[in-house]
């Protein structure tokens, strides 16, 4: 079952990833595993696919830098929910292929909590409590339904969600 | 092309709405034309690869791309060299639009060009792509994937943003520019007072086309996705820009913020290390601070390096020299300016005040080559940031001003106000 990974206000991309451990300089194999490495050293060793970030607002804040979610993509995050994020992180997440979704569990969930999430009804459950997330739009059920906005794009070389009568 | 209006709707939502084909409100998801994608020299080799590695895909539209080399122009090093000869290799393959080094920073050249107009998509590589607002294009700044998945398919997605209202009223004080205006609404707004959103500039016939990219430059440090100004004044009539009707607000449309700034009761703003929105009046800064040594003056960049900032320098330096102690950095926007400011004598009275010109480009905004400052040095600057280590050293600290009070700056090798060196008869 995923867990939850609890973090705070403002975790920035240095946060997510240093920039020291960039995949250019750390290694194209080995940068996901300084995910966190300084304010959670211990997550990249120990998290699991599937497991569900929880943050606090304006997560993501700070440079447009890719590889930041690129580490948590190949560390295979089933999510980040956080009330707000900050917006080129945010597209990066979702170009990539990571579910982002808008909000404030940070006082109803703890760190390690057993949860299953539904991504297409964001349907959150821990127990018998029932968490509703705002469900993701319908663009985005079908872009990660192909893995990412990226992937989708490749496959059908459109953006989901538009018009395309040829299809 | 019409489509059905349910509820009136802001500039944001109007454009997204026009150029997706599909009724849009803030909250929406939108898939839209682009018109423009701007890279610049500093992810080129990132925007290159993702189209090449990742993609397989080459520019839909050569026409509408352009590489712009201007963050380190001309190369500083031989890894950037090497950057920048791929860019080049790579327009001449497929056809893009390069800018090569001295043409100017991208947001000027861009403008110039008339590769920003009013109602188009621009996309740049670049946080200040908010520009493109001043003349009612939908400009903002995306990473490199978003931006090679624009080049490759001619489009992009959006979430369509809310929007806040800013009123100007009243009208610029002798001695008070745009930029003292840009940064009393970033004060306003906060550093992330604007996140997602867009600003949406009611100035009626106020300010030139110069002065609206000013404030929309601006916007994107309180977090803005765009900044956009209601089209008035010269863009009106100087530049035979076509105008959609699209691109105007509709009365009664949804704001989540209202702001009202008055023009007439605004004095010279500067900005302290080491947030944007550490906005202080001049006038009023303590005597420590107006006594302190100022090590450089730097006058340039996308926020302020136009014909008219170069003018407001010249205008206070006219007949007078640089403090000893203290350097001045000009670096025009673009090539464009530097020949208005050739012609007209502007560069001459600069040169004579004792400027030290550069090329047109970024310069040392953010802070790889052509004037970085050292540890412990202050910095009066143009431009738009003064993060820890932005321009140089983490020590070094920069203060941000408009043209005229860099200066009067300059001039008196401490924090000044033009009115303290007009007073003083010129040599
Ligand atoms: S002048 Fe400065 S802020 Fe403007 S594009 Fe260049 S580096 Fe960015």
């Amino acid at each position: 079952m995923p867990r939850i990974w609890k973090f705070g206000d403002s975790v920035n991309t240095d946060d997510i990833l240093p920039g020291k451990f960039a995949p250019f300089m750390a290694g194209e194999d080995v940068f996901q595993t300084f995910a966190f490495h300084y304010i959670r050293p211990e997550f990249a060793a120990e998290v699991r696919p599937g497991d569900l970030l929880i943050g606090g607002k304006n997560w993501g804040l700070g440079s447009s830098r890719e590889y930041a979610p690129a580490a948590l993509k190949k560390l295979q995050v089933g999510g980040i929910i956080a009330p707000s994020f900050a917006r080129i992180h945010y597209r990066n997440l979702l170009n990539l292929g990571i579910p982002a979704f808008e909000a404030d569990l940070t006082g109803s969930l703890n760190d390690g909590d057993e949860v299953s999430l539904d991504i297409a009804t964001g349907r959150l459950t821990r127990g018998s409590d029932v968490f509703q997330l705002p469900p993701a739009p319908e663009f985005l059920r079908e872009a990660l339904a192909e893995g990412s906005i990226l992937a989708f794009f490749k496959k059908h070389g459109r953006f989901p969600g538009e018009r395309n009568p040829g299809e | 092309m019409t489509l059905p209006a349910l509820q009136p709707q802001t500039m944001a939502e109007r454009i997204l709405s026009m150029r997706g084909g599909k009724t849009v409100y803030a909250g929406d998801l939108a898939v839209v034309e682009v018109d423009q994608v701007m890279v610049v020299d500093s992810i080129a080799q990132s925007f290159i690869e993702r189209m090449e590695r990742d993609l397989a895909a080459v520019p839909k539209y050569p026409e509408r791309v352009s590489i712009v080399i201007d963050h380190v122009a001309p190369a500083s090093t031989v890894s950037v060299a090497q950057a920048q000869k791929e860019a080049r290799e790579y327009a001449a393959a497929t056809g893009v639009q390069l800018f090569d080094v001295g043409r100017g920073i991208c947001h000027q050249v861009l403008m110039e060009e008339g590769l920003a107009r009013p109602g188009w998509i621009v996309l740049g590589s670049d946080s200040h792509s908010t520009t493109y607002g001043a003349v009612a294009a939908f400009g903002t700044g995306m990473g490199a994937t978003d931006i090679a998945l624009a080049a490759a398919s001619g489009k992009t997605w959006l979430r369509v943003p809310e929007s806040v209202k800013v009123t100007f009223t009243g009208q610029l004080q002798p001695g008070v520019s745009a930029k003292d205006a840009a940064l009393e609404m970033i004060r306003v707004l906060g550093a992330d007072g604007a996140t997602y959103q867009s600003v949406e500039m009611h100035a009626g016939d106020r300010f030139t086309r110069g002065e609206r990219m000013t404030l929309a430059n601006l916007c994107v440090e309180a977090g803005a996705k765009a900044g956009l100004v209601v089209p008035g004044g010269e863009i009106l009539t100087d530049y035979g820009y076509d105008i959609p009707e699209w691109v105007y607000p509709q009365p009664g449309a949804n704001y989540v913020r209202e702001v009202v700034l008055d023009l007439d009761a605004l004095r010279p703003r500067m900005s302290a290390p080491n947030e944007v929105d550490n906005v202080h009046d001049v006038a009023a800064l303590s005597a420590e601070l107006r006594g302190m040594h100022v090590d450089q003056v730097f006058i340039g960049t996308c926020t302020n390096g136009r014909i008219e900032d170069l003018r407001e320098a010249a205008a206070v330096l006219k007949g007078r020299r640089v403090a000893p102690g203290t350097r001045l950095l000009i670096i025009p926007a673009s090539s464009q300016v530097m020949e208005q400011a050739m012609e007209d004598g502007t560069l001459l009275t600069l040169q004579r005040a004792g400027a030290a010109l550069g090329t047109p480009g970024c310069g040392p905004c953010m802070g790889r080559h052509q004037g970085v400052l050292a540890p412990g040095e202050v910095c009066v600057s143009t431009s738009n940031r003064n993060f820890i280590g932005r321009m140089g050293d983490k020590d070094a600290r920069v203060y941000l001003a408009s043209p005229a009070v860099a200066a009067a700056t300059a001039v008196m090798g401490r924090i000044a106000l033009p009115e303290d060196v007009l007073a003083v008869a010129g040599v």
